[in-house]
Formats: C-alpha cells, structure tokens, sequence
C-alpha cells in the first residue's frame, strides 16, 4: 500500500512538472490555460490522492482536497480565459480558428 | 535562519529556495509600469510567505497569511486601481 | 525524508520555477494570472507533500484553506480583469 502510494504521487509530480513546462513553452494566453489547467489539475489529485493512500488515516480528508481541487480549479482557470477574451488579448500567430469571435453577443458584457 | 524540521535539515533547501522566489516577485513589483501585474506580483509573495510560515512550523499564522494575503489585499487592491488609475506614468 | 520525497519535492520546484519565469515574462496580465493560478495548485500539492514528509495531520487543513481562499481570490481578479476600464 506504501509502495502504490508512491507511485500515484510520482505519477502527479510528474504531470505537475509537464504543467509548468507547457506554460512556459506556449505561445499563447489560451494554450497557457489550458496547459496549466489540465495538467495541474490531474497532478495536484494524483498527488493528494497519492499521499492519503500512503498514509491511510489520511485519506478521507485528502479526499476532501482533491475533490475541492477538482471542482474549483477548472472553473477559476475558464473565467481567467474568458476575461482574457474579453479584454481583448489577442490570439498566437499560428491560430487557425476563432470560433467565439463569430458569435455577436459573446462581446458584449454579461 | 534555523528552522527545526523533526526530519532533519533538507527543509532549509526548500525554504532557500521559497525565498528567493519572494525575492523575485518582490523585486519584480517595483518594474512593473502596469499595476494590475503588480497585484498579481504581490499575491505571488503572500503565496511563497504562507509556504514559509508552514515550513517555519505556524499552521495557523499560515492560515491567516492565506486569508488576508491572497483574497483580501488582492480585491482592496483591485478596487482601489478601479477607482483610480491603471498605468503608472 | 529519504531520497524520494526529495526528488518529489525537487520535481515540483522545477515545475514552479518555469511558471515563475512565465509569470516575469508574459507580456500581458492575464498570462500572469494564469501563472500565479497555476503555481498556486502546484503550491497546495506541495503543502500536503510537506504535511506528508513532516508527518503532521494538521498541517492538510492549510492546504484545504489556501485552495478555497486562492479560488475566491482569483474569480475576483478574473471579473476585474473582465470588466475592462
């Protein structure tokens, strides 16, 4: 059970370590979000996770953490996404489409 | 600086570290001309002050950090440059 | 603490470190924010990873709170940041 432990948080490291990689070598707000939100989000559960199944007294309060993360992380990281739109950032040069900025009632406040 | 670890003493590499990416985001609020980068530079060094009052041993002086560093500073922040202005001339 | 909580915790500094040199550099405030947004999940598996390490239960508490408080405080700077001037 120790040996499991540690592997599911190697396993979350990892994928915390591949996050910041993706943010640093993206080039674009929006690739930004999503490299950051996905892979820290799988990362810090594994890591959690991992670390209440090393220790088994811990696990249900580690349970309760990485589901807060589950739930809170992507919804922070798509309205910093969607303020970046709206804001007006604009798109990397290889972009190929932009799907929101054909509908018309996506740039008004609301 | 001692900190006490019961583990022994890889935990001041972890605190050296911690300070110099306070050090780094302190000395990077001072160049910045936009001042919502410095809001963020700012809720950057209350996130590595709560790492250092965990690794000093103070859970609840971290607690505290966390609530008034990272939620209440950055939204009075937020709302004084909205009042005011944005760009430093 | 043997070597594997140690290459664990050198691993996530590494991480933290390039989304750090992301948070100098992006050229507008939401790249920023993304940044600090990122390095603050990384932060709270590495409060529990410390929790783990020092072997103290009451240490996930912090972890807890500083993911509840960081989402607060971020949804905040995303309406600002929405809102424009």
């Amino acid at each position: 059970m120790y040996y499991l432990g540690l592997v599911v948080t190697g396993v979350g490291v990892l994928f915390l370590c591949l996050g910041g990689l993706g943010l640093f070598r993206f080039p674009d707000v929006y690739n930004r979000v999503q490299a950051g939100t996905k892979c820290t989000t799988l990362g810090a559960f594994c890591t959690i996770l991992g670390v209440g199944i090393t220790q088994p007294g811990w696990f249900w309060k580690t349970l309760i953490i990485a589901l807060f993360i589950l739930a809170t992380n992507p919804i922070s990281s798509h309205s910093l996404g969607r303020a970046a739109y709206k804001s007006g950032t604009e798109l990397a040069e290889e972009s190929v489409v932009d799907m929101a900025g054909e509908f018309d009632d996506y740039s008004e406040e609301g | 600086m001692t900190i006490t670890a019961r583990k022994g003493d890889p935990m001041i590499i972890i605190a050296t570290v911690t300070v110099f990416f306070m050090l780094g985001a302190a000395v990077s609020i001072f160049f910045f001309k936009d001042l919502m980068n410095a809001v963020v530079a700012s809720s950057l060094v209350s996130l590595t002050a709560t790492v250092l009052f965990f690794l000093l041993q103070a859970p609840d002086v971290a607690m505290a950090e966390a609530a008034i560093g990272v939620a209440l500073v950055t939204g009075i922040f937020v709302i004084a440059i909205r009042r005011t202005e944005r760009f430093e001339k | 603490m043997n070597i594997v909580t140690i290459s664990f915790l050198s691993i996530i500094c590494l991480g933290l470190f390039l989304s750090f040199i992301r948070m100098l550099r992006g050229p507008t405030p939401p790249d920023r924010a993304v940044a600090v947004d990122t390095m603050t999940t990384m932060i709270v598996a590495t409060l529990v990873l410390i929790g783990f390490v020092l072997e103290r239960y009451v240490y996930l508490d912090v972890a807890l709170v500083y993911s509840l408080i960081s989402f607060v405080g971020l949804v905040a700077l995303a309406r600002f940041l929405e809102k424009g001037f």
